[in-house]
Formats: C-alpha cells, sequence, structure tokens
C-alpha cells in the first residue's frame, strides 16, 4: 500500500535540463509575502520604508481592503527625505513613533526594506538595533528586506524569517526538536500537530508561530523540515545554528506528505509500524479525495510560469498523483538547497526554466497551448482571451493547501479553471 | 516620510500606463525593478482587460546594479521596439529608476530608433497617480503636435461643416469612463454635433494628430485632460470647456456651455428625457429629504455629487473632501457653499473619523469608503476610483450625462431604507421576525451575515446616566434614526448639565434639535 517511498521511486534521477532566462519578468516582489505573514504573525507589525509604489503593490496584490487598519503600512518616502532637507533614520525613527503610539500592544514591529531604500542605503538594521536597545524586553524590531532588486514574492517570507534566526536562543544539544518551518496556515499548522503527536514526536515548534513575541528555541538538537518550499536563506541560517536540515519532498498531495512525515519519523526513530498506524487513515483518505479530480486532470498538460517558488513541487504533484504531463516548470531562481528532494521526482521531458523573459514564455506557451496555465494574476486574463486556461498561483499562497486534509483542495484549484470550460456555452476558449 | 497605511492613489507611473493602456499604437518602456510588474493586474484583473497594457519593464535587480542598469534598459528598449513595433516609443522611471539616475529619456532619444519617442519625467517622491496621467497625455499630445502651425490647424478646421469635438480624459481604471463616453457621444450626435477624437481612450498616435481639427475640446476629466486643453488653446486658440457633464443639471449647464462656445442651437429641453427630476419629485422619494451623506473621492466626482445629492435629490451633505490636493480649490468651494469645511487627505484614518464623528446614513466615496461603510454599516455607493473589480460592471452604466443621472438615482437610493418601507419598519419593529437586528433585505448583500453593529451602552459623557424609563423610551425610535436620537439627546444633555437622562429630557432634545 503507502509503503511505496517516492525518493527510491524511478522518476528521472538525471539533472534535468535548465535553461537560464534573463529577461522581464512578471514576479511580485518579497513585500507581498506581508499579505499572508500580518495574518500568520499577529502581534506584528511589518512596516514598509519605500514608495507609494510599496503600499500600492501591497494592497493591490493583497486584492480588496479588509481591514479597517491593516497591521502594515508603508513609510513612504518624500522629495524632501530624498534632498536630505529631512534626516531619513530620524524619520523612520518618527514614523516608529508613530506605529507604537497607534499600538502599543504590538511585540514585534518589521522594518522592511525596498527598492527604494536599498538604493539610497538607508540602514535598517542600525534602526532596529537603536530600538531593541531602548525597548528591551518589550518590543524586537527587526529589519529585513523584501526589495523587488533583492527578493522575488515568496522569498519576502524567506528574509523575513532568516533575519528572526539570530534572534532565536539558543537550545541545548539534549533539546531534541523538531522545528517545522515556513507559515503555514492555523488548520494546517494544527493537523501536522496532531500527527506528529499521534506519531510520538511530542517537542514540534513552527516557525514562524502566531504570537512573536515568543521565538523557538534552536540549537544541535534541532532537525528542522521545511513546510515551504522557498525558504533556502533560513534553512542554511538555522544550520548555522547548528540545526540539521530533514531532506524530505514538501507536504503536497497524499504521496508527498506522506514522505514529509517520513522524513521526521526517521529522524526520530519512530517505529515503521507507529508510523504506518498514524497515517494509514489520512493518507487512504487523501488519496480518495483525488479520486475525482484525477480523471479529470490525467493527460493534461500544464505550464508554469516563474512565481511563488511553489512551481517545482506542485508539477511534481500533478504529475505523480493526478497524471498531468508538466511541459514547462519556470521558476523565479533555483535553490538546490531547499530543491534536491523535489528535482529527481519530476518526470523526464519537462522543460525547465530558471528566470524569465516574459514575451517569449508568453509566445511559448502561446505555441504550445497547454491545458492549463499556473501564472501571476497580471497575465491570467490576457491567456484567457487568448482561449488559454489559467490558474492564479496567488490563490495557492492564500489557501490551505498542504497536508493530507487538502490534497483534495489542492487538486480541486487545477480542476476547477477546466471544469469551467467544460460547462460554459459563452464565449470561446480552444 | 508619511505614514500610509491604504493609498487612493497610485505613484504618477501608474498614471502613464493608464494612458498607455488606453490607446492603440503606443508603448511605454518602464525602467523598474523586479516587482513593479504587479501594476498588470490592476488592468487585466480590476478591469478585466484582455490584453496586458503595452508596457516592457526592465525589472532590474540588485546584481545589475553594478552600472550595468542602462545597458539593461537599452537592450530592453530595443527588444521592445522591435516585438511591439508603436507608431509611438513612451519611456519612464519608476520610483527606484528615479534614484539610480540613468536618465532612460536621454538614453532613448540617443538610442537611434525608427520610431519617436516621448520622454516623462514622473517624479515619484512628490507626485501621484492622477499627476502621471495627466502629465503623459499632456507630454504625448504636446510631444506630437508640437510641430503643428496654427494655420494648417485653422484651415482643417474649415473643412468640416458640422462643429465637432475632442472627449479628452476618459482613460482605462478611469470611473466608468467606457459608459461615459458612449452616453456624452450621442447626447453630441444627437445635437449635431461630431466628435472628432475621443483620447486617450481608445485613440491611437494618428487620431492624437487630429485633434486641432475639432472646434472645441471637451475636458471630460480634469484630472487627466486640463493641463492638455489649456495647452491646446494656447497653441491652436482652440476653445475648451470644463463643464463635467455630471448629474442632471450639470449636464444640461453642459449642454448649453457647448452650444454657447460652438455658436450652435441646442434645444436642451427637447432632449431632455432624464427620469431623475420626476423620480425625485415623487411621493416615495419624499422620504430623502435631509438624508445625511458623507461625500468623498476625486475631486471632479466630490463636487459633482455634492451638487447631485444637494441640488437633485434634497440630501443633506454633511461631509465632503477629496484626497487629491491638486484640484482641492474646487471641492473647499464646493464645500464652502454648502456650509461646510473640505475634508483634503491622503490619510484613510482621517477620513474613517470624519465619517464616525458625523454619523451619515449614506457615503458616496471609493473603494476606501465603502469599506469603511460597510465596517460602521452605514449604505454606501461607490462614486470615484480608487474602485474594485465590481465597479466595472458589465452591464451600461455611465454616470455622466441623462443616462448617467438616472444610474446614480438608482445607485444612490438603493442602499438606502425605501420610503414606504421606512414606515413599515417602523410599524413592524416588535415583530419577532421582523426586529431592530434584522437588517433590511435589499442591505443584507452589502452587511453579509454581520449583525447590525449595536448602538453602544455608553453615553459620550463622563457621568450622564440614562434613567430606565428613557431607555425604554429610547428603544422606540426606529432604530435607523436611534443613533442619531441617543447622541443629540446627549448632547443637549451635557449642554444643560443635566446628569440623568429622563424621558422628558428626550423629548426636550428632540425639540431643541428640530429647530
Amino acid at each position: 500500500m503507502h509503503g511505496a517511498v517516492l525518493a527510491s521511486d524511478t522518476g528521472s534521477a538525471e539533472p534535468l535540463d535548465l535553461t537560464v532566462e534573463h529577461g522581464q519578468r512578471a514576479v511580485f516582489c518579497g513585500l507581498t509575502s506581508i499579505v499572508w505573514l500580518h495574518r500568520k504573525i499577529q502581534d506584528a507589525f511589518f512596516l514598509v520604508v519605500g514608495s507609494r509604489t510599496c503600499a500600492h503593490l501591497i494592497q493591490s496584490a493583497a486584492g480588496v481592503m479588509i481591514f479597517a487598519e491593516p497591521r502594515f503600512a508603508t513609510a513612504v518616502l518624500e522629495d524632501r527625505d530624498l534632498a536630505g532637507m529631512a534626516d531619513c533614520v530620524e524619520e523612520v525613527e518618527r514614523v516608529i513613533g508613530q506605529v507604537i503610539k497607534r499600538r502599543p500592544n504590538l511585540k514585534t514591529i518589521f522594518l522592511v526594506g525596498s527598492c527604494p531604500s536599498e538604493v539610497i542605503k538607508l540602514d535598517l538594521d542600525n534602526i532596529a538595533r537603536k530600538f531593541k536597545e531602548r525597548h528591551k524586553g518589550q518590543l524586537r524590531v527587526v529589519a529585513y528586506s523584501g526589495s523587488g532588486i533583492e527578493t522575488t514574492f515568496t522569498q519576502g517570507e524567506d528574509s523575513c524569517l532568516s533575519n528572526l534566526v539570530p534572534d532565536m536562543p539558543q537550545a541545548s544539544e539534549q533539546d531534541q526538536k523538531l522545528l517545522i518551518v515556513g507559515s503555514l496556515p492555523d488548520i494546517v499548522e494544527d493537523q501536522f500537530a496532531r500527527l506528529f503527536a499521534e506519531m510520538g514526536i511530542t517537542n514540534v515548534e513552527f516557525f514562524p508561530g502566531r504570537q512573536s513575541e515568543y521565538l523557538p528555541g534552536v540549537g544541535p538538537g534541532t532537525r528542522i523540515l521545511l513546510a515551504q518550499p522557498y525558504l533556502g536563506d533560513t534553512a542554511r541560517a538555522l544550520i548555522s545554528r547548528g540545526a540539521t536540515l530533514l531532506k524530505a519532498p514538501y507536504p503536497y498531495g497524499a504521496q508527498g506528505t506522506l514522505e514529509w512525515f517520513r522524513a521526521a519519523a526517521l529522524s526520530f526513530d519512530i517505529a515503521v509500524e507507529r508510523f504506518q498506524d498514524c497515517t494509514r487513515a489520512p493518507f487512504e483518505r487523501a488519496k480518495r479525495s483525488l479520486e475525482v479530480y484525477k480523471t479529470e486532470l490525467a493527460g493534461r498538460r500544464v505550464a508554469f510560469l516563474p512565481d511563488s517558488q511553489l512551481e517545482i513541487p506542485l508539477a511534481r504533484f500533478l504529475a505523480r498523483e493526478c497524471g498531468m504531463h508538466p511541459t514547462e516548470v519556470a521558476t523565479p531562481f533555483y535553490d538546490a538547497t531547499t530543491m534536491s528532494s523535489e528535482t529527481p521526482l519530476l518526470p523526464s521531458g519537462v522543460q525547465w526554466y530558471e528566470g524569465q523573459n516574459l514575451d517569449s514564455s508568453l509566445e511559448r506557451v502561446r505555441n504550445s497551448r497547454p491545458d492549463l496555465t499556473v501564472c501571476g494574476l497580471g497575465i491570467a486574463n490576457p491567456l484567457e482571451a487568448e482561449g488559454l486556461r489559467t490558474k492564479w498561483s496567488i490563490e495557492l499562497m492564500f489557501s490551505p493547501i498542504q497536508g493530507f486534509d487538502q490534497a483534495g483542495d489542492l487538486a480541486e484549484l487545477f480542476a476547477r479553471p477546466l471544469r469551467r470550460k467544460s460547462r460554459l456555452e459563452v464565449g470561446a476558449w480552444n | 516620510m508619511e505614514l500610509t497605511l491604504w493609498t487612493y492613489e497610485g505613484p504618477p507611473h501608474v498614471g502613464a500606463i493608464r494612458v498607455a493602456a488606453s490607446m492603440s499604437g503606443v508603448h511605454l518602456v518602464l525602467h523598474a525593478p523586479q516587482g513593479d510588474t504587479y501594476a498588470d493586474l490592476l488592468f487585466t484583473m480590476i478591469e478585466r482587460d484582455g490584453r496586458r497594457p503595452p508596457v516592457t519593464y526592465t525589472t532590474f535587480q540588485a546584481r545589475d546594479l553594478g552600472g550595468s542598469t542602462a545597458n539593461k534598459f537599452l537592450d530592453t528598449l530595443r527588444a521592445a521596439a522591435a516585438h511591439f513595433k508603436p507608431q509611438v516609443l513612451m519611456v519612464a522611471d519608476s520610483c527606484t529608476a528615479e534614484l539610480i539616475q540613468d536618465q532612460p529619456g536621454s538614453l532613448a532619444t540617443s538610442a537611434g530608433l525608427d520610431v519617436p519617442v516621448i520622454p516623462l519625467e514622473m517624479a515619484a517622491y512628490s507626485r501621484k497617480e492622477n499627476w502621471g496621467a495627466s502629465e503623459t497625455f499632456y507630454q504625448l499630445v504636446a510631444g506630437l503636435l508640437r510641430g503643428a502651425s496654427k494655420a494648417d490647424a485653422f484651415q482643417q478646421r474649415q473643412v468640416n461643416d458640422r462643429p465637432s469635438v475632442n472627449l479628452l480624459g476618459p482613460t482605462k481604471l478611469g470611473f466608468r469612463c467606457r459608459d461615459d463616453v458612449l452616453e456624452i457621444e450621442s447626447l453630441l450626435n444627437g445635437v449635431g454635433i461630431d466628435v472628432n477624437v475621443v483620447a486617450p481612450l481608445g485613440a491611437s498616435p494618428h487620431d492624437l494628430l487630429r485633434i486641432p481639427q475639432a472646434d472645441l475640446n471637451i475636458c471630460l476629466y480634469p484630472e487627466v485632460a486640463l493641463s492638455t486643453c489649456q495647452w491646446l488653446k494656447r497653441q491652436f486658440n482652440q476653445p475648451y470647456i470644463d463643464t463635467v457633464p455630471l448629474g442632471y443639471g450639470a449636464t444640461r449647464d453642459f449642454l448649453i456651455a457647448v452650444a454657447e462656445v460652438l455658436d450652435h442651437s441646442i434645444n436642451v429641453d427637447a432632449i431632455d428625457h432624464c427620469r431623475l427630476p420626476w423620480y425625485s419629485r415623487s411621493v416615495d422619494s419624499t422620504y430623502l429629504t435631509g438624508k445625511r451623506v458623507f461625500i468623498f473621492g476625486d475631486a471632479t466626482h466630490a463636487v459633482a455629487a455634492a451638487r447631485v445629492a444637494s441640488k437633485e435629490l434634497g440630501f443633506d451633505v454633511v461631509g465632503l473632501g477629496t484626497y487629491s490636493r491638486e484640484n482641492a480649490r474646487a471641492v473647499r468651494s464646493t464645500a464652502s457653499e454648502l456650509g461646510l469645511e473640505a475634508l483634503i487627505t491622503n490619510d484613510y484614518l482621517e477620513v474613517e473619523e470624519a465619517v464616525e464623528t458625523l454619523h451619515p446614513e449614506l457615503v458616496l466615496g471609493t473603494q476606501m469608503e465603502r469599506h469603511i461603510a460597510k465596517r460602521l454599516g452605514i449604505g454606501c455607493a461607490v462614486i470615484s476610483t480608487p474602485a474594485h473589480v465590481q465597479d466595472y460592471p458589465a452591464r451600461y452604466s455611465p454616470q455622466m450625462g441623462f443616462e448617467g443621472a438616472n444610474v446614480l438615482f438608482d445607485t444612490w437610493v438603493h442602499p438606502l431604507v425605501m420610503g414606504l418601507e421606512e414606515h413599515l419598519l417602523t410599524m413592524f419593529r416588535d415583530d419577532f421576525e421582523f426586529n431592530d437586528s434584522t437588517v433590511a433585505s435589499h442591505l443584507a448583500e452589502e452587511s453579509g451575515s454581520v449583525e447590525r453593529p449595536q448602538l453602544s451602552e455608553e453615553s459620550l459623557a463622563d457621568g450622564l446616566m440614562w434613567a430606565q424609563a428613557a431607555q425604554k423610551e429610547l428603544k422606540k425610535i426606529p432604530f435607523f434614526v436611534r443613533g442619531k436620537a441617543k447622541r443629540n439627546t446627549e448632547l443637549f444633555a451635557v449642554e444643560q448639565g443635566l446628569s440623568t437622562i429622563e424621558v422628558e429630557t428626550l423629548y426636550e432634545a428632540k425639540a431643541h434639535f428640530s429647530r
């Protein structure tokens, strides 16, 4: 049954043919990750030091402005700041003061660097240090960069978390613990915690947690399991603090989730039988939930344009568990630290790209006409207008898609556009 | 540095993209870092545009900053010119590129391309989206027409026998521009006036070259087109009118102004089939009298809304403001005519505070005010950008002209409790199925499943008490005016130095405030 181990499966073991493109990119910058990070970490405030573009980007990417007063804002640079009429450092400090005054209960303020603040070399780290001193014990102030010149989309979370690592307390070698790294929807986090407990792995912590006041400790006894595939810098920062990175595919789909849990079970010497007893029911449930979508997705061709860094594991899931044929898989960047357990699982014959040249990647999908193109929000409708079916990738960041009990939901996200096509008798898709 | 939670306008280069996306045959090369491509989704998602805006972004990254960003710009420029073959190429910096000072304008003009290049200066750290659209439109029109002589333009104008006008200012992502243009075009055609060029929306660079052939420019959206109209007047002695036909009275004024400038007789009464005047006079509308309305938006829409609300629907305008500092003067003067002080601000929280303090029954605003109103349980209609996907409707829904006035009547009256319904609510308010916590059927959609916000039990002044009988009496007042009654009574009690509110106080206050 589910003893079939993904990693020893017969997927192409050869390194994939990687084409690197250096053209126009249609990706969000790292500031976008504030949209989910501020929902996850509920006692923190994200203060972007940037331009009106930054403020506009975050509210546009979020789609709607639901919260009367969000836990993020932008300190918008003005002419007088740039002309040296105002001291930028003093100005940032003044704005932080405004934020603290409005929200006295904050535990963490993230000072988020942007393209303009990086270009004018505004030293946010230094400001963060100063404030941390001043509010010692009461308020953590952490600077990180979400700028587009340094980060893409989900990389903003990597930059945020890796800059929190130095603040994590030192844990001893005796403190044998599992650290799940990457923000997960609360419901998924709870499911995972229950399953680990059933298996007998009781010392499990999640990073980031729902409250930033308390940070988990890290040390030689810490094993880290990445819950998100874009956290290379965070993983390396934790490794440099003595932690061990467990190699595993990401928890997408029934098999992916099983292997992800298996990596933890193996590392904590959980008996095979106990592991199987704990995972059998949810695994079978996940497989059942995929059945209906499998009939809809099998044999369909899917292309991934570069966007969220989820492209490789999702292509693996769609190929292995839903029978789809990935034609092209492109990621903004490739990081072996995070992807080495995934790439061997991709079927052979996939065209694989790092970076982007927007016009040529659009030409490619126009020519190959896949059944489904997974792409950023800005280009979905233009492709639909040309008769192609698309899935906007940002939805993958906002929906619970990880774990056994979300496997069906994940497949459904890809099946829905195809279902819609088969229903509608208006307009023309090819 | 300005602490910004939500922003009413995007940066100026988004205004430039709006102009480019409105037209055919132009392409914008934007020197911008990775991430600035988010602007695409404003057009393709909010307005459901089926094509990407005609923009190529350089999307430079940190590794390009070591001096090669200028080369990256030139490579991108040449590739875009070859790939898109535009009639005119515009180039601009986004905020970050402005700091690197690669001067894309001079790079592009000296790049030896065989396409005209219009360089734009976007002043990202002092200006905003509407200014960017206005500047781009002006640079484009002036750049293409600077060489044309007055004599040429005049001669071309003589050829036409029917008077003709240009409609200037409508753009992509403007508020209902698509339908306003159709409405005004058919209005003018109906009185024997030709529309020569509509721009930027739907125009090509060749169309812009024909602008001087018209007898008159109609500045439909002053935020975008006023500086262009002023330049055309200076350059070609081409008159313009900036009476915006938003609302019933304004549409009539507009037609009269057009007739006057063109010396062309228009029988306004003969074409005035607007239903707003009768709908507003009909008995059911009596309940609209004195409804408290708060208005906030771009200057043009806010000023027009104030006139419609006060003179055509009989509302009380209790607050009026704009986020558009460049055009604040008109809003200030309209506000002072209404005995108000205009709220000129970019700060969403200030607007929210004003709405909370003023307790209007209706908010006319942008997408931001829609959220404020929703949170406070107040009816709202969107009248201005920034707007959300639902404000780009599939149906024909202009704001301008006589049909636009009909649309305004429906849209603004709809969120309010209807006349007869108001009485029924009072009659049935103790009915178990029809009580205060049940939201009116037509409001259920807006309020979702959220319960009607309960009136705070606390009074506004410390030490002020409500006697039990007075509390009970208060509950007999219909819920939609109860808040106002409570506030007024407490205000009155404080003024009178009372510490306990009795039933008497309630009615004393009622009499006091009804003077």
